[in-house]
Protein backbone atom coordinates (compact mmCIF):
# COMPACT_ATOMS: atom_id res chain seq x y z
CA UNK A 1 0.00 0.00 0.00
CA UNK A 2 1.29 3.50 -0.84
CA UNK A 3 1.27 6.32 1.70
CA UNK A 4 -1.40 8.94 0.90
CA UNK A 5 -1.35 12.73 1.41
CA UNK A 6 -4.02 15.46 1.40
CA UNK A 7 -2.72 18.24 -0.87
CA UNK A 8 -5.78 20.43 -1.30
CA UNK A 9 -8.96 21.41 0.55
CA UNK A 10 -12.04 23.40 -0.43
CA UNK A 11 -15.27 24.51 1.21
CA UNK A 12 -17.66 27.51 1.30
CA UNK A 13 -19.60 29.23 4.08
CA UNK A 14 -22.28 26.73 5.07
CA UNK A 15 -25.86 27.70 5.83
CA UNK A 16 -29.34 28.02 4.37
CA UNK A 17 -28.16 28.79 0.85
CA UNK A 18 -31.49 29.33 -0.94
CA UNK A 19 -29.98 30.75 -4.12
CA UNK A 20 -27.51 27.90 -4.65
CA UNK A 21 -28.11 24.45 -6.18
CA UNK A 22 -26.53 21.14 -5.18
CA UNK A 23 -24.39 21.13 -8.31
CA UNK A 24 -23.15 24.70 -7.77
CA UNK A 25 -22.31 24.08 -4.12
CA UNK A 26 -20.34 20.98 -5.03
CA UNK A 27 -18.45 22.55 -7.96
CA UNK A 28 -17.46 25.58 -5.85
CA UNK A 29 -15.96 23.37 -3.12
CA UNK A 30 -14.28 21.12 -5.71
CA UNK A 31 -12.69 24.08 -7.54
CA UNK A 32 -11.48 25.52 -4.24
CA UNK A 33 -9.77 22.20 -3.45
CA UNK A 34 -8.29 21.87 -6.96
CA UNK A 35 -6.92 25.43 -6.83
CA UNK A 36 -5.56 24.89 -3.32
CA UNK A 37 -3.73 21.74 -4.47
CA UNK A 38 -2.55 23.24 -7.74
CA UNK A 39 -3.35 20.07 -9.73
CA UNK A 40 -4.07 20.28 -13.46
CA UNK A 41 -6.15 17.10 -13.69
CA UNK A 42 -7.94 14.53 -11.53
CA UNK A 43 -8.10 10.79 -12.07
CA UNK A 44 -11.19 9.92 -10.07
CA UNK A 45 -14.00 11.45 -7.97
CA UNK A 46 -15.95 10.28 -4.91
CA UNK A 47 -19.00 12.26 -3.79
CA UNK A 48 -20.42 11.57 -0.34
CA UNK A 49 -24.13 12.35 -0.14
CA UNK A 50 -26.80 10.85 2.09
CA UNK A 51 -29.97 11.38 0.13
CA UNK A 52 -29.95 13.75 -2.86
CA UNK A 53 -32.91 11.71 -4.13
CA UNK A 54 -35.12 12.77 -1.22
CA UNK A 55 -33.64 16.23 -0.64
CA UNK A 56 -33.54 17.51 -4.24
CA UNK A 57 -34.97 14.66 -6.34
CA UNK A 58 -31.65 13.86 -7.98
CA UNK A 59 -29.70 10.59 -7.95
CA UNK A 60 -26.69 9.70 -10.14
CA UNK A 61 -24.78 12.65 -8.73
CA UNK A 62 -21.32 11.21 -9.50
CA UNK A 63 -22.02 11.89 -13.15
CA UNK A 64 -23.74 15.22 -12.39
CA UNK A 65 -20.70 16.45 -10.46
CA UNK A 66 -18.10 15.32 -13.00
CA UNK A 67 -20.21 16.92 -15.76
CA UNK A 68 -20.64 20.30 -14.04
CA UNK A 69 -16.97 20.40 -13.05
CA UNK A 70 -16.30 19.89 -16.77
CA UNK A 71 -14.10 16.82 -16.35
CA UNK A 72 -16.04 13.98 -18.01
CA UNK A 73 -15.10 11.15 -18.71
CA UNK A 74 -13.31 11.00 -15.31
CA UNK A 75 -14.91 8.19 -13.24
CA UNK A 76 -17.10 9.43 -10.40
CA UNK A 77 -19.38 7.69 -7.94
CA UNK A 78 -21.39 8.46 -4.84
CA UNK A 79 -20.66 6.97 -1.43
CA UNK A 80 -23.52 6.62 1.04
CA UNK A 81 -23.47 5.75 4.72
CA UNK A 82 -26.05 8.24 6.04
CA UNK A 83 -24.29 11.03 7.96
CA UNK A 84 -20.83 9.49 7.36
CA UNK A 85 -21.20 9.43 3.58
CA UNK A 86 -18.43 12.07 3.37
CA UNK A 87 -16.09 10.06 5.59
CA UNK A 88 -16.74 7.06 3.36
CA UNK A 89 -15.79 9.15 0.27
CA UNK A 90 -12.49 9.94 2.01
CA UNK A 91 -12.00 6.25 2.77
CA UNK A 92 -12.75 5.22 -0.83
CA UNK A 93 -10.35 7.82 -2.22
CA UNK A 94 -7.67 6.78 0.25
CA UNK A 95 -8.01 3.14 -0.83
CA UNK A 96 -7.87 4.08 -4.52
CA UNK A 97 -4.66 6.11 -4.13
CA UNK A 98 -3.05 3.68 -1.67
CA UNK A 99 -3.73 0.77 -4.04
CA UNK A 100 -1.88 2.48 -6.88
CA UNK A 101 -4.96 2.56 -9.13
CA UNK A 102 -5.06 6.38 -9.28
CA UNK A 103 -2.72 9.24 -8.39
CA UNK A 104 -4.92 12.33 -8.04
CA UNK A 105 -8.33 11.69 -6.47
CA UNK A 106 -10.98 14.26 -5.56
CA UNK A 107 -12.91 13.23 -2.43
CA UNK A 108 -15.94 15.30 -1.53
CA UNK A 109 -19.32 15.55 0.09
CA UNK A 110 -22.45 17.58 -0.49
CA UNK A 111 -25.98 17.92 0.82
CA UNK A 112 -28.63 20.40 -0.23
CA UNK A 113 -31.19 20.15 2.58
CA UNK A 114 -33.33 23.30 2.39
CA UNK A 115 -35.18 22.65 -0.88
CA UNK A 116 -37.62 20.59 1.23
CA UNK A 117 -39.47 21.90 4.29
CA UNK A 118 -38.79 20.79 7.87
CA UNK A 119 -41.10 17.80 7.57
CA UNK A 120 -39.43 16.72 4.34
CA UNK A 121 -35.95 17.03 5.85
CA UNK A 122 -37.03 15.09 8.95
CA UNK A 123 -38.46 12.36 6.72
CA UNK A 124 -35.25 12.12 4.66
CA UNK A 125 -32.99 12.04 7.73
CA UNK A 126 -35.18 9.43 9.43
CA UNK A 127 -34.38 6.97 6.64
CA UNK A 128 -30.99 6.52 8.37
CA UNK A 129 -32.80 4.76 11.26
CA UNK A 130 -34.76 1.48 11.03
CA UNK A 131 -37.79 2.59 9.02
CA UNK A 132 -40.06 -0.33 9.87
CA UNK A 133 -39.14 -0.86 13.54
CA UNK A 134 -38.11 2.57 14.85
CA UNK A 135 -39.49 5.34 12.63
CA UNK A 136 -42.88 3.66 11.97
CA UNK A 137 -43.68 3.81 15.69
CA UNK A 138 -42.95 7.54 16.00
CA UNK A 139 -39.28 7.92 16.95
CA UNK A 140 -37.13 10.77 15.60
CA UNK A 141 -33.34 11.19 15.43
CA UNK A 142 -33.29 13.59 18.37
CA UNK A 143 -35.46 10.98 20.14
CA UNK A 144 -32.89 8.22 19.57
CA UNK A 145 -30.04 10.33 20.94
CA UNK A 146 -32.30 11.49 23.79
CA UNK A 147 -32.73 7.83 24.78
CA UNK A 148 -28.92 7.47 24.81
CA UNK A 149 -28.68 10.62 26.94
CA UNK A 150 -31.34 9.31 29.36
CA UNK A 151 -29.46 6.02 29.78
CA UNK A 152 -26.14 7.83 30.20
CA UNK A 153 -27.54 10.28 32.79
CA UNK A 154 -29.17 7.42 34.71
CA UNK A 155 -25.98 5.35 34.86
CA UNK A 156 -23.21 7.94 35.13
CA UNK A 157 -24.91 10.91 36.79
CA UNK A 158 -24.31 13.27 33.86
CA UNK A 159 -26.00 16.60 34.64
CA UNK A 160 -28.04 18.77 32.28
CA UNK A 161 -25.42 21.53 32.75
CA UNK A 162 -22.52 19.22 31.77
CA UNK A 163 -24.42 18.19 28.64
CA UNK A 164 -24.99 21.85 27.73
CA UNK A 165 -21.26 22.55 28.02
CA UNK A 166 -20.74 20.77 24.69
CA UNK A 167 -22.76 23.10 22.41
CA UNK A 168 -21.53 26.14 24.38
CA UNK A 169 -17.94 25.11 23.62
CA UNK A 170 -18.76 24.30 19.97
CA UNK A 171 -20.28 27.73 19.38
CA UNK A 172 -17.33 29.44 21.12
CA UNK A 173 -15.10 27.75 18.51
CA UNK A 174 -17.44 28.26 15.54
CA UNK A 175 -17.60 31.97 16.38
CA UNK A 176 -14.07 32.14 14.94
CA UNK A 177 -14.77 30.00 11.85
CA UNK A 178 -15.64 32.04 8.73
CA UNK A 179 -17.28 28.95 7.16
CA UNK A 180 -19.59 28.22 10.11
CA UNK A 181 -23.40 28.44 9.73
CA UNK A 182 -24.06 29.80 13.24
CA UNK A 183 -21.36 32.17 14.48
CA UNK A 184 -23.13 33.05 17.69
CA UNK A 185 -22.12 32.36 21.27
CA UNK A 186 -24.34 30.32 23.58
CA UNK A 187 -24.74 30.10 27.36
CA UNK A 188 -25.46 27.03 29.50
CA UNK A 189 -28.76 28.57 30.52
CA UNK A 190 -29.58 29.42 26.91
CA UNK A 191 -29.11 25.77 25.88
CA UNK A 192 -31.16 24.35 28.76
CA UNK A 193 -34.04 26.82 28.33
CA UNK A 194 -34.33 26.58 24.55
CA UNK A 195 -37.22 24.71 22.91
CA UNK A 196 -37.53 21.08 24.02
CA UNK A 197 -37.19 18.67 21.09
CA UNK A 198 -36.89 15.22 22.70
CA UNK A 199 -36.50 15.25 26.47
CA UNK A 200 -33.77 15.80 27.73
CA UNK A 201 -32.46 17.32 24.46
CA UNK A 202 -33.39 20.87 23.47
CA UNK A 203 -33.00 22.48 20.04
CA UNK A 204 -29.57 23.77 21.15
CA UNK A 205 -28.38 20.18 21.74
CA UNK A 206 -29.15 19.41 18.08
CA UNK A 207 -27.12 20.09 14.93
CA UNK A 208 -28.98 22.18 12.33
CA UNK A 209 -30.26 21.66 8.77
CA UNK A 210 -27.56 22.93 6.41
CA UNK A 211 -26.68 23.34 2.73
CA UNK A 212 -23.01 22.88 1.93
CA UNK A 213 -20.19 21.00 0.27
CA UNK A 214 -16.54 20.26 0.98
CA UNK A 215 -13.74 18.67 -1.03
CA UNK A 216 -10.16 17.48 -0.70
CA UNK A 217 -7.48 16.29 -3.12
CA UNK A 218 -5.52 13.12 -2.32
CA UNK A 219 -2.31 11.91 -3.95
CA UNK A 220 0.57 9.54 -3.15
CA UNK A 221 2.84 10.97 -0.41
CA UNK A 222 5.79 10.68 -2.84
CA UNK A 223 4.13 13.23 -5.15
CA UNK A 224 2.85 15.49 -2.36
CA UNK A 225 6.09 17.40 -1.90
CA UNK A 226 5.82 18.67 -5.48
CA UNK A 227 2.51 20.33 -4.62
CA UNK A 228 3.36 21.58 -1.13
CA UNK A 229 4.85 24.95 -2.21
CA UNK A 230 6.08 25.64 1.31
CA UNK A 231 2.96 24.35 3.05
CA UNK A 232 3.32 21.47 5.54
CA UNK A 233 2.73 18.06 3.91
CA UNK A 234 -0.26 16.32 5.51
CA UNK A 235 -0.29 12.53 5.45
CA UNK A 236 -3.24 10.18 6.05
CA UNK A 237 -1.61 8.16 8.83
CA UNK A 238 -4.54 5.96 9.78
CA UNK A 239 -8.04 4.99 8.72
CA UNK A 240 -10.68 2.73 10.22
CA UNK A 241 -14.35 1.99 9.58
CA UNK A 242 -16.94 -0.17 11.33
CA UNK A 243 -20.68 -0.88 11.59
CA UNK A 244 -23.21 -1.58 14.34
CA UNK A 245 -26.92 -2.50 14.46
CA UNK A 246 -29.22 -0.23 12.45
CA UNK A 247 -31.72 0.00 15.35
CA UNK A 248 -30.58 1.55 18.61
CA UNK A 249 -32.65 -0.99 20.59
CA UNK A 250 -30.43 -3.86 19.40
CA UNK A 251 -27.27 -2.43 21.03
CA UNK A 252 -25.80 -4.05 24.12
CA UNK A 253 -25.03 -0.63 25.63
CA UNK A 254 -26.92 2.62 24.86
CA UNK A 255 -24.14 4.75 26.43
CA UNK A 256 -21.46 3.43 24.09
CA UNK A 257 -20.97 3.46 20.32
CA UNK A 258 -19.17 0.27 19.35
CA UNK A 259 -18.69 1.21 15.68
CA UNK A 260 -16.90 4.36 16.88
CA UNK A 261 -14.66 2.42 19.27
CA UNK A 262 -13.74 -0.19 16.64
CA UNK A 263 -13.17 2.32 13.81
CA UNK A 264 -10.92 4.42 16.08
CA UNK A 265 -8.99 1.35 17.23
CA UNK A 266 -8.36 0.36 13.60
CA UNK A 267 -7.15 3.89 12.75
CA UNK A 268 -4.84 3.96 15.79
CA UNK A 269 -3.37 0.60 14.78
CA UNK A 270 -2.72 1.68 11.19
CA UNK A 271 -1.13 4.95 12.35
CA UNK A 272 0.85 3.22 15.12
CA UNK A 273 -0.31 5.80 17.66
CA UNK A 274 -2.48 5.95 20.79
CA UNK A 275 -5.14 8.45 21.97
CA UNK A 276 -2.60 10.55 23.90
CA UNK A 277 -0.66 11.09 20.63
CA UNK A 278 -3.62 12.99 19.10
CA UNK A 279 -3.41 16.80 19.46
CA UNK A 280 -7.00 17.68 18.48
CA UNK A 281 -10.09 16.05 16.96
CA UNK A 282 -13.19 16.75 14.90
CA UNK A 283 -15.94 14.39 16.08
CA UNK A 284 -19.54 13.77 15.06
CA UNK A 285 -21.51 15.95 17.49
CA UNK A 286 -24.88 15.59 15.73
CA UNK A 287 -26.28 15.90 19.27
CA UNK A 288 -24.50 17.06 22.44
CA UNK A 289 -24.62 13.57 23.98
CA UNK A 290 -22.94 12.12 20.88
CA UNK A 291 -19.80 14.20 21.41
CA UNK A 292 -19.56 13.03 25.03
CA UNK A 293 -19.98 9.34 24.17
CA UNK A 294 -17.64 9.57 21.15
CA UNK A 295 -14.93 11.35 23.16
CA UNK A 296 -14.89 8.30 25.44
CA UNK A 297 -15.11 5.64 22.76
CA UNK A 298 -12.18 7.09 20.77
CA UNK A 299 -10.14 6.75 23.96
CA UNK A 300 -9.80 10.36 25.14
CA UNK A 301 -11.74 9.89 28.40
CA UNK A 302 -12.80 7.04 30.65
CA UNK A 303 -16.42 5.88 30.16
CA UNK A 304 -18.69 8.12 32.22
CA UNK A 305 -16.18 11.00 32.46
CA UNK A 306 -16.69 12.72 29.08
CA UNK A 307 -19.33 15.14 30.36
CA UNK A 308 -17.25 16.28 33.31
CA UNK A 309 -14.26 16.74 30.99
CA UNK A 310 -16.30 18.93 28.61
CA UNK A 311 -17.67 21.00 31.52
CA UNK A 312 -14.14 21.44 32.91
CA UNK A 313 -12.92 22.89 29.61
CA UNK A 314 -10.66 19.93 28.75
CA UNK A 315 -12.09 19.81 25.20
CA UNK A 316 -11.89 23.57 24.58
CA UNK A 317 -9.11 25.13 22.50
CA UNK A 318 -6.21 25.35 24.96
CA UNK A 319 -7.59 22.39 26.95
CA UNK A 320 -6.13 18.90 27.28
CA UNK A 321 -7.57 17.70 23.95
CA UNK A 322 -9.44 20.29 21.85
CA UNK A 323 -12.55 18.82 20.19
CA UNK A 324 -14.45 20.39 17.28
CA UNK A 325 -12.30 23.48 16.83
CA UNK A 326 -14.34 24.21 13.67
CA UNK A 327 -17.51 24.60 15.74
CA UNK A 328 -18.49 21.01 15.04
CA UNK A 329 -21.74 19.95 13.43
CA UNK A 330 -23.60 22.13 15.93
CA UNK A 331 -22.13 25.54 15.00
CA UNK A 332 -20.38 24.91 11.68
CA UNK A 333 -23.47 23.13 10.34
CA UNK A 334 -24.35 19.59 9.26
CA UNK A 335 -24.93 19.25 5.50
CA UNK A 336 -25.09 15.50 6.09
CA UNK A 337 -23.01 14.12 3.21
CA UNK A 338 -20.47 16.97 3.36
CA UNK A 339 -19.80 16.76 7.09
CA UNK A 340 -17.07 14.11 6.97
CA UNK A 341 -15.06 16.04 4.37
CA UNK A 342 -15.70 19.27 6.29
CA UNK A 343 -13.92 17.58 9.20
CA UNK A 344 -10.94 16.75 6.94
CA UNK A 345 -10.93 20.42 5.86
CA UNK A 346 -10.60 21.52 9.49
CA UNK A 347 -7.85 18.97 10.22
CA UNK A 348 -5.74 20.15 7.28
CA UNK A 349 -6.38 23.81 8.15
CA UNK A 350 -5.15 23.20 11.71
CA UNK A 351 -2.16 21.08 10.62
CA UNK A 352 -1.08 23.82 8.19
CA UNK A 353 -1.32 26.37 11.03
CA UNK A 354 -3.97 28.33 9.10
CA UNK A 355 -6.79 28.29 11.71
CA UNK A 356 -6.17 31.87 12.96
CA UNK A 357 -8.08 32.60 16.22
CA UNK A 358 -9.06 28.96 16.65
CA UNK A 359 -5.57 27.54 15.96
CA UNK A 360 -4.47 24.70 18.26
CA UNK A 361 -0.88 25.41 19.32
CA UNK A 362 1.52 22.72 18.14
CA UNK A 363 -1.07 20.80 16.11
CA UNK A 364 0.85 17.95 14.47
CA UNK A 365 -1.67 15.12 14.48
CA UNK A 366 -5.47 15.26 14.35
CA UNK A 367 -8.40 12.83 14.20
CA UNK A 368 -11.67 13.05 12.26
CA UNK A 369 -14.55 10.82 13.43
CA UNK A 370 -17.68 10.73 11.27
CA UNK A 371 -20.74 8.63 12.10
CA UNK A 372 -23.95 7.47 10.42
CA UNK A 373 -27.43 7.31 11.93
CA UNK A 374 -27.59 6.48 15.63
CA UNK A 375 -24.09 4.99 15.35
CA UNK A 376 -24.78 2.24 12.81
CA UNK A 377 -21.61 3.23 10.96
CA UNK A 378 -18.45 5.16 11.79
CA UNK A 379 -15.28 6.08 9.96
CA UNK A 380 -12.14 7.56 11.51
CA UNK A 381 -9.12 9.18 9.86
CA UNK A 382 -5.87 10.26 11.52
CA UNK A 383 -3.94 12.97 9.67
CA UNK A 384 -0.44 14.14 10.59
CA UNK A 385 2.23 16.56 9.43
CA UNK A 386 5.11 14.66 7.84
CA UNK B 1 -45.57 7.27 2.91
CA UNK B 2 -47.64 4.17 3.33
CA UNK B 3 -46.84 1.20 1.16
CA UNK B 4 -49.58 -1.42 1.11
CA UNK B 5 -47.25 -4.37 0.25
CA UNK B 6 -44.84 -3.28 3.02
CA UNK B 7 -47.69 -3.02 5.55
CA UNK B 8 -49.15 -6.38 4.56
CA UNK B 9 -45.70 -8.04 4.77
CA UNK B 10 -45.25 -6.85 8.32
CA UNK B 11 -48.60 -7.92 9.74
CA UNK B 12 -47.05 -11.01 11.42
CA UNK B 13 -44.88 -8.66 13.51
CA UNK B 14 -47.30 -5.78 14.04
CA UNK B 15 -50.35 -7.94 14.78
CA UNK B 16 -48.88 -11.13 16.26
CA UNK B 17 -45.33 -10.19 17.43
CA UNK B 18 -43.78 -13.09 15.53
CA UNK B 19 -40.02 -13.34 16.15
CA UNK B 20 -37.37 -16.02 15.96
CA UNK B 21 -34.56 -17.36 18.10
CA UNK B 22 -31.07 -18.65 17.37
CA UNK B 23 -30.73 -22.23 18.65
CA UNK B 24 -26.96 -21.75 19.12
CA UNK B 25 -26.77 -18.52 21.13
CA UNK B 26 -30.38 -18.12 22.37
CA UNK B 27 -30.66 -14.60 20.97
CA UNK B 28 -34.23 -13.53 20.13
CA UNK B 29 -34.75 -11.50 16.95
CA UNK B 30 -37.66 -9.16 16.33
CA UNK B 31 -38.35 -9.01 13.44
CA UNK B 32 -37.18 -12.57 12.63
CA UNK B 33 -33.89 -12.80 10.76
CA UNK B 34 -32.42 -15.17 8.21
CA UNK B 35 -28.92 -15.05 9.75
CA UNK B 36 -27.48 -14.81 13.24
CA UNK B 37 -23.98 -14.34 11.87
CA UNK B 38 -21.42 -16.76 10.54
CA UNK B 39 -20.51 -18.29 13.92
CA UNK B 40 -24.02 -19.61 14.57
CA UNK B 41 -24.72 -22.45 12.18
CA UNK B 42 -27.94 -23.61 13.82
CA UNK B 43 -31.43 -23.03 12.48
CA UNK B 44 -33.42 -20.04 13.67
CA UNK B 45 -36.64 -21.25 15.27
CA UNK B 46 -39.93 -19.27 15.24
CA UNK B 47 -40.98 -17.84 18.61
CA UNK B 48 -43.51 -15.23 19.72
CA UNK B 49 -42.39 -12.13 21.56
CA UNK B 50 -43.61 -12.02 25.16
CA UNK B 51 -46.14 -9.21 25.64
CA UNK B 52 -44.61 -8.21 28.98
CA UNK B 53 -41.25 -6.56 29.53
CA UNK B 54 -39.52 -3.53 31.02
CA UNK B 55 -38.39 -0.05 29.96
CA UNK B 56 -34.63 0.22 29.26
CA UNK B 57 -34.61 3.90 28.28
CA UNK B 58 -37.15 6.49 27.11
CA UNK B 59 -37.73 10.03 25.85
CA UNK B 60 -40.62 12.44 25.47
CA UNK B 61 -40.97 13.55 21.84
CA UNK B 62 -41.97 17.23 21.66
CA UNK B 63 -41.13 17.90 18.01
CA UNK B 64 -42.80 15.04 16.13
CA UNK B 65 -42.72 13.76 12.55
CA UNK B 66 -45.61 15.05 10.40
CA UNK B 67 -47.85 12.00 10.88
CA UNK B 68 -47.49 12.17 14.70
CA UNK B 69 -47.75 15.97 15.17
CA UNK B 70 -51.26 15.78 16.68
CA UNK B 71 -50.06 13.39 19.39
CA UNK B 72 -47.03 15.38 20.63
CA UNK B 73 -45.78 15.42 23.27
CA UNK B 74 -45.70 11.63 23.59
CA UNK B 75 -43.36 9.13 25.24
CA UNK B 76 -41.24 6.59 23.35
CA UNK B 77 -39.37 3.78 25.05
CA UNK B 78 -36.97 0.99 24.23
CA UNK B 79 -38.34 -2.10 25.96
CA UNK B 80 -36.82 -5.50 26.57
CA UNK B 81 -39.50 -8.17 26.50
CA UNK B 82 -39.49 -11.04 28.98
CA UNK B 83 -37.66 -13.95 27.39
CA UNK B 84 -35.72 -11.68 25.00
CA UNK B 85 -36.30 -9.39 22.03
CA UNK B 86 -36.52 -5.61 22.06
CA UNK B 87 -38.88 -3.02 20.64
CA UNK B 88 -38.99 0.76 20.24
CA UNK B 89 -42.59 1.77 20.93
CA UNK B 90 -44.82 4.55 22.21
CA UNK B 91 -45.44 4.33 25.97
CA UNK B 92 -49.04 5.45 26.53
CA UNK B 93 -51.67 5.68 29.29
CA UNK B 94 -48.99 6.81 31.73
CA UNK B 95 -48.25 10.35 33.05
CA UNK B 96 -44.74 11.35 31.94
CA UNK B 97 -43.68 11.91 35.56
CA UNK B 98 -44.39 8.24 36.35
CA UNK B 99 -42.12 6.84 33.62
CA UNK B 100 -39.03 5.20 35.08
CA UNK B 101 -36.17 3.14 33.68
CA UNK B 102 -36.91 -0.47 34.69
CA UNK B 103 -40.69 -0.04 34.96
CA UNK B 104 -42.74 -3.07 33.86
CA UNK B 105 -44.82 -2.63 30.70
CA UNK B 106 -47.05 -4.73 28.47
CA UNK B 107 -47.79 -4.57 24.77
CA UNK B 108 -51.20 -3.41 23.56
CA UNK B 109 -52.46 -3.52 19.99
CA UNK B 110 -53.20 0.04 18.89
CA UNK B 111 -53.59 2.30 15.89
CA UNK B 112 -50.16 3.79 15.13
CA UNK B 113 -50.75 6.19 12.25
CA UNK B 114 -52.84 6.78 9.15
CA UNK B 115 -51.87 7.61 5.63
CA UNK B 116 -53.23 11.15 5.34
CA UNK B 117 -56.71 12.21 6.53
CA UNK B 118 -58.64 9.62 4.55
CA UNK B 119 -55.94 7.02 4.04
CA UNK B 120 -55.51 3.53 5.38
CA UNK B 121 -55.29 3.03 9.13
CA UNK B 122 -52.02 1.46 10.24
CA UNK B 123 -51.86 -0.60 13.39
CA UNK B 124 -49.16 -2.10 15.57
CA UNK B 125 -47.88 -2.24 19.12
CA UNK B 126 -47.64 0.36 21.87
CA UNK B 127 -46.75 -0.33 25.50
CA UNK B 128 -48.65 0.60 28.66
CA UNK B 129 -47.69 0.26 32.35
CA UNK B 130 -48.09 -3.40 33.39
Amino acid sequence: MRDVAVIGIGIQKWGELWERSLRDLWVEAALNAINDAGVDHIDSIYVGAMSPGLFVGQEHIGSLCADYLGVTPVPATRTESACCSGGMAMRSGFIEVASGLSDIVLVSGVEKMTDVDGGGATYALATAADGDYEVYNGITFPGLYAMMARDYMHRFGLTREELAAVPVKSHANGFHNPHAQYRSKLTIDGVIKSVMVADPLTIMDCSPITDGAAAAILCPLDLAKDFAKGKPVVKVAGMGAATDSIALHDRADFSALNAVAVSAQRAYEMAGVKPTDINFAEVHDCFSIAEIIVSEDIGFFEKGKGGQAAAAGETAIGGKIPINTSGGLKSKGHPVGATGIGQIHELVTQLRGDAAERQVAGARRGMAQNMGGSGGSSVVHILEVV
Amino acid sequence: MASVPNYWRQEPQRYRYEANKCESCDKVFFPPRLSCGLDCAEELKPVTLATTGKVLTYTIIHIAPTQFTDEAPYAMAICEMDGGGRITAQLVDCPFANIKIGMPVRIEFRKIQQDGHHGILMYGYKVVPA
